[in-house]
This record gives structure tokens, sequence and C-alpha cells, in this order.
């Protein structure tokens, strides 16, 4: 069964390391709903969170074969253990004196924050798992989205 | 010590015992070329730089050692990478080294340019791009263990050549440490002993072996291990020396284009025991999957490969060599004689119907059998790709010490003659015997030059049916009677001119009671010889009809 998973990579931060993991899903038929990577604490060593649809079979593939990759030190399927996702989306919507207030109050309720403002658009932060986002986006859609971009979703173990 | 990194290369393949360098020079390996002359070790100029591949995965699998490959950038470093991909596809160990313009320069288009890391990516174990001078040393002792431990397979260094010409300090490091590279070499016993419970049980049980035999070196292993269990062996093409061809309990060649009665006995088996093969489409696309997977024990080192093509009941992860080990300590208490002899009355009758003799021409099957029947104990044999790629793998008897080398995953056309001259280089007491078609040998016939320059006794055998005679097999199965496209080789120059003028003898044969005489020439002595075999361009691959589509 078709099912969404993120993945997150631990690898050594050598040049030419991303490549060769985002040539991986593309050479095996795989394809990366989102991507995100950056520094961890250690400078030598950068995270690469992933999510994937695919069956068992398929994530079983793909985590076996970026295992093999030399510069892959590690493999953790965060949708299998207590993990806290994130995503970070920028919103701009297009607003006029009379929805301003409407925009704003539906930012608040979504814990989101107005980080510009102009005579004929808003631009909201929001931070928050998919279905958060996705939700608030529902909401905002009648108002006229002009543009959006989204992180992707980053993620880390509980505990 | 303070030296230049391309004296520092040199001093690192010396430290690694490399003493053949395959190569082609340009002008990005300057620095490189110029630390080479005068060091210990031999560089042999190739033809064309794919060739260097070829010649340095035939030394490497001949010698047991990583074969080392060079070339310049730009072109140089992409005619390596049909060469690089056939060594990868079939786990072969091989270092490549290629120069690459200066490194402020890299992304500019320069002259010679081309994103050689990029491009070999999909085809290596890893690649390495050398930024800094002084990471060197360490990348040169990584690139070696990397090549060569675990599954092994090919490694890319790309050295700029301003690097080449700067300064440092240089130690070769003693030890290795990739934080995301270990692999596993013993078995998980828990496995092992589910593994014995497995085929205990079984009635009808078949190992199936790959290349993964010859790399970790275990075939003194399987022969105790087949001994003590009395199990039938069936083998891929990459495994065709995997176990004495000669033994009681070697039942043949699997896949599209093995011995036909084996995929049914695949299909009747109880239970499969895979050993460092990758059981890939070629080898399974005749049987019936969901049966012959019921009870599927699987041993390789690559923990990918497993549940990759087959589902597997016992997955074991590691050494073949180990693992075997491991599977010896236990007793088994197994009858399989009615199941053997079956198998093996079956393999005699298969054997009758390939020697039959031929109407028209020579049986090239019968040409093999005796090259197979005089050449040494420890003799080579590199096979091409096409139908004589099959009528080697099942007519040479890969018994002793003897290898049998193909491309067996890519299915590179022209691997056999540069493959053998590497063989030659390593092995110079052994005979070694290079079988193509009159397709393939044209493909990289350049390296006729090296055997008579280093004075190598290749003995050549070239199939001519003026076809493409795999290509039209596969194109008559799959469009009916006289639907063969773009196969027909219009001209042929003439083989044995063309090898006198390389220096090499040859010998033109087209009759079946020239057999005899031709292969006790070649064998007279151990100077290079060309026989050119004409064979009726309707010979097929296998007995019954050949391919896929009619099996």
């Amino acid at each position: 069964m078709n099912k969404r998973h993120v993945l997150s990579i631990l690898v050594e931060n050598y040049s030419g390391t991303l490549s060769k993991v985002a040539g991986l899903f593309s050479r095996r038929g795989y394809n990366i709903d989102t991507l995100n990577v950056a520094e961890t604490q250690d400078p030598k060593i950068s995270r690469i969170t992933v999510t994937v649809t695919g069956d068992g079979y398929v994530l079983e593939q793909i985590t076996k074969q970026l295992n093999k990759l030399i510069n892959v030190i590690k493999i953790t399927n965060l949708t299998e253990c207590a993990s806290v996702l994130r995503e970070l989306m920028l919103v701009k919507i297009s607003c006029t004196t009379s929805t301003r207030s409407e925009l704003t109050q539906i930012a608040n309720i979504f814990r989101a924050h107005i980080v510009d403002v102009s005579a004929k658009s808003i631009t909201i932060q929001i931070t928050g798992d998919e279905s958060k986002n996705s939700g608030f986006l529902e909401l905002v859609k009648p108002y006229g989205i002009i543009e959006i971009t989204r992180t992707g979703l980053t993620a880390i173990e509980r505990g | 010590m303070k030296i230049k990194v391309s004296e520092a290369i040199v001093k690192c393949l010396e430290k690694e015992n490399v003493k053949v360098l395959f190569g082609y020079p340009g002008g990005a390996v300057l620095p490189l070329y110029e630390a080479l002359r005068s060091s210990s070790i031999e560089h042999i100029l190739v033809r064309q730089e794919q060739s260097a591949a070829h010649m340095a995965s035939g030394y490497g699998r001949a010698s047991g050692k990583v074969g080392v490959c060079l070339a310049t950038s730009g072109p140089g470093a992409t005619n390596l990478i049909t060469g690089i991909a056939t060594a990868y596809m079939d786990s072969i160990p091989l270092i490549a080294i290629t120069g690459q313009v200066n490194s402020q320069m890299i992304g500019r288009d320069m002259f010679q340019e081309a994103d050689i890391s990029g491009a070999s990516e999909p085809f290596t174990k890893h690649n390495f791009l050398v930024k800094n001078a002084d990471e060197l040393p360490r990348i040169i002792k990584e690139a070696f263990y990397i090549s060569n431990s675990g599954r092994k397979g090919p490694v890319l260094i790309d050295i700029p050549k301003d690097i080449q010409n700067q300064i440092i300090d240089f130690s070769y490091p003693k030890k290795i440490n990739i934080r995301g590279y270990k692999p596993t070499y013993n078995g998980n016993t828990r496995q092992i002993k589910k593994a014995v419970e497995y085929i205990n049980k079984s009635k009808k049980p078949i190992i199936c072996v790959g290349g993964g035999i010859s790399s970790s070196d275990a075939k003194k292993e399987l022969v105790e291990f087949v001994k003590k269990t009395k199990i039938p062996v069936v083998c891929s093409l990459m495994g065709v020396d995997s176990f004495p061809n000669d033994s009681k309990y070697f039942a043949g060649l699997l896949g599209s284009h093995g011995y036909p009665f084996i995929n049914n006995y695949m299909n009747k088996s109880d239970l499969l025991i895979v050993i460092g093969a990758r059981f890939a489409d070629r080898s399974t696309s005749m049987l019936n999957k969901s049966e012959v997977t019921k009870n599927v024990i699987h041993i390789d080192i690559d923990p990918a490969e497993i549940g990759k093509n087959v589902s597997t009941k016992v997955p074991i992860v590691g050494d073949a060599k180990n693992i075997l080990n491991s599977l010896l300590q236990y007793n088994y208490s197994i009858n399989t004689d009615e199941w053997l002899n079956n198998i093996q009355g079956k393999r005699k009758l298969y054997k009758e119907k390939l020697l039959e003799i031929n109407k028209t021409g020579i049986n090239p099957r019968r040409l093999i059998k005796k090259i197979s029947d005089n050449m040494n104990d420890e003799g080579i044999l590199t096979a091409d790709v096409g139908l004589n790629q099959i009528w080697s793998a099942h007519c040479f008897s890969a018994k002793k010490e003897r290898k049998f080398m193909t491309s067996g995953g890519l299915g590179t056309m022209g691997y056999s003659l540069p493959a053998a001259i590497g063989a030659k280089i390593a092995k110079k007491e052994c005979d070694v015997v290079s079988v193509m078609g009159d397709g393939g040998f044209q493909m990289l016939l350049g390296e006729l030059a090296l055997i008579t320059e280093h004075k190598l006794g290749v003995k050549i055998i070239i199939f001519n049916n003026n076809y493409l005679g795999m290509v039209k097999e596969l194109q008559l199965n799959a469009y009916g009677k006289d639907s063969y496209y773009g196969v027909e080789i219009g001209f042929n120059p003439d083989f044995i001119k063309l090898a006198e003028a390389y220096g090499i003898e040859g010998m033109k044969i087209s009759k079946e009671e020239e057999i005899d005489f031709a292969v006790e020439r070649i064998f007279k002595d151990d100077k290079p010889f060309l026989l050119e075999c004409i064979v009726d361009s309707n010979f097929p691959s296998i007995p019954r009809l050949g391919g896929r589509q009619n099996e």
C-alpha cells in the first residue's frame, strides 16, 4: 500500500553528496515529494530530510540503496517513530483594507505571523505539519493566493 | 616529505602494490605522466580508453587484485564510462583515475572539460573529485579500500591538473575510517540456523551461484558444502567458473539463454539457495516466479540485493566464504539421489544435443568444447556478448582453476579482446582465449596492436556469420520469419590479412573436420593466434529455439 514516509538521512558533508542522494532517487525511479537539507551541529555532517511515497518494497529498496552510498551515515524513518514534523510556508494573499482584518484573524487562529503588508497584498508566515498548512491554504484561497513557497517537511525524533 | 601531488599519486599506487596501469595520456594528466616516467609501474598504452577500463577489469579478475586505468579529462574520461559501467554491473573492483581541467576553471566549459564525477555517478560504487591537494593520499587509500571490499566495484578519482602540480606533505595513511561504510562480512547466526533447518527439510533443493563466489574467493568452501549436502548447483553467466563444471553436482547455466531443462527443474524445486547472485531478469525470466520463490535462502554481501528481485524466506547478509564456512559447521541429512540423477540424466542428453554435427559449416559449440579440452587447468576464456557468449558459456568447461570472464550484467560488446589482453598481462603462464563474433571483434580491434607490442600469446577466436546473430535471433523470435533488420554486416575485412597486418598469425576454417587441426595449432605454442570460423548465419544460441519468446 502506498504511504507517505519521512526519511531523515545523515550524510557526510562533502561536495556532491546531495547530488548523489537525489540522483539515486531519480535513477531508481522513485519520486521525492519534498526535500530539505542543511548542516547539523557538526559542520562535517548534514541532514537531508526527504518525503517519499511508496509501498513497503519501495521504501525498503530506497533505504537499502541509500545505505550503500558511501557518504550516507544513517537513515531514520521518522514516520515509524514518535517525531515532530514541521514545515514553514510563506503565503502572499491579495488583500484590501476591507479584508485585511479578516486575514489577520485567520492568521491569529493558526498562530501564523504577518511578515509583510502592502496596499494590495499581505504575506503570512505559517509553521506546522502539512495538514495544518494545507488547512490554512484552503481557508485563505477565496481571498486570492498570489504566491506561495514552502520549505518541505523537516523533522526530528521526539525525546 | 614534501612532494608534488602527481608524485604522491604514483607513490600511493606503489603502496597499493600496483604493477600495471592501463592508460591513455592527454593534457590534463601531463604532470601525472611525468611522475610515472620515473616509477616502477608499467604503463600500457591502449588504443581507446574504453579498452583501458576493460583491460584493468580483465587484469583484476585474472589476478585477484584491483586493476587501475587512467585517462585524461573530457573525451578520455567519457570513453572510460562504458568500461566502468561494465565493471559496475559485474561488481568487479577497478580504480579509474582521470585528469580534470584546473580547479578554478571547472564549470566554464574549458577545452576537454567534462563533468566526469557527475557522469560516472550511476556507474561507480563511489567517486571523488579532488578539490584539496592534502586530501589526495586519504582519497586514494579509501578508493582502493571501497573498490575491493564489501560488494566490489569501480571507484573513480578525478584530479584537476593544478592540484597535480601542488606540493603536499606526503604520508600514506595507515588506517581507514569511513563513517558511512561498514560492510557486513559474517552472517547472522540465527538466520544461518534457519537456513540449515530449511535445507534439512527440503527434498528437491538447488543451489544457484553467481559472481559473488569468485569475488569472495569461496570456490573451495562451495565445493565442500556441496559435497556435504549433495545439492545440485546451477549458475548465472557470472557464476560459470564458480563451481567445477566437471563435478557430478554441476547442473549448468540457468536463465533465458541457459540450459532449457534447468529452468524446468528450478520450477520443480522446493528450495533455492542463492549465493552471491542478483537473480536478475536474464536469469529468472523463464521461471514461474511465484512457485520458485516459495522457499529462498539468499546469501549476499549487498543487503540491497536481498528481496530486490525475488522474495526471500531466509536472508543472510555477509561474505559468501564466511557464510559457507558457518554452514559447513552443521550436519545435513537429506537424500537428493533421485533428484540429482534426474538432473544429471537431462544434462547428459542436453550436452549431446549441444554437440550435434552441423549440416552446413562449423558447429561453434564443438569448437569451444575442443578448446576447453585442450586448455590448461588455469586457462582463462573471455567471451564477448551475443551468440558467442552463449556458445562459450554452454561448452566451456570451467574446471580446476579455470576462469570464464564475460560482461554478464551490462552485456558490453567489445569486452572480450581487451579483457583477454588484461588477463594475459596478469597471468602470462595461463592460456588465454578470447572468443568473439565478427561484430564484437570490430568494436575495439585496434587493441590487436597491444598483443604484438607486448608479445602476449592471446588466442583469438572469431565466429564469423556476417550477422549480429543474437539480435537477429531476437528479431526473428519477436516479429516472425524474415523480419530482421539492421543486423547484416554488409562488409567484413579479411580477418586473416588484418591479423597479419597486426603481426598475428591467423587461419580460417569453415568445415567440421578442420576443427581438430586448428585447435591443435592454436595451442602448439605461446604465440598469439587468430582463428576465424565461418558459422552458418542461422545457427541458434541454444538448441531449442533461443530467446525469451519461445520458452
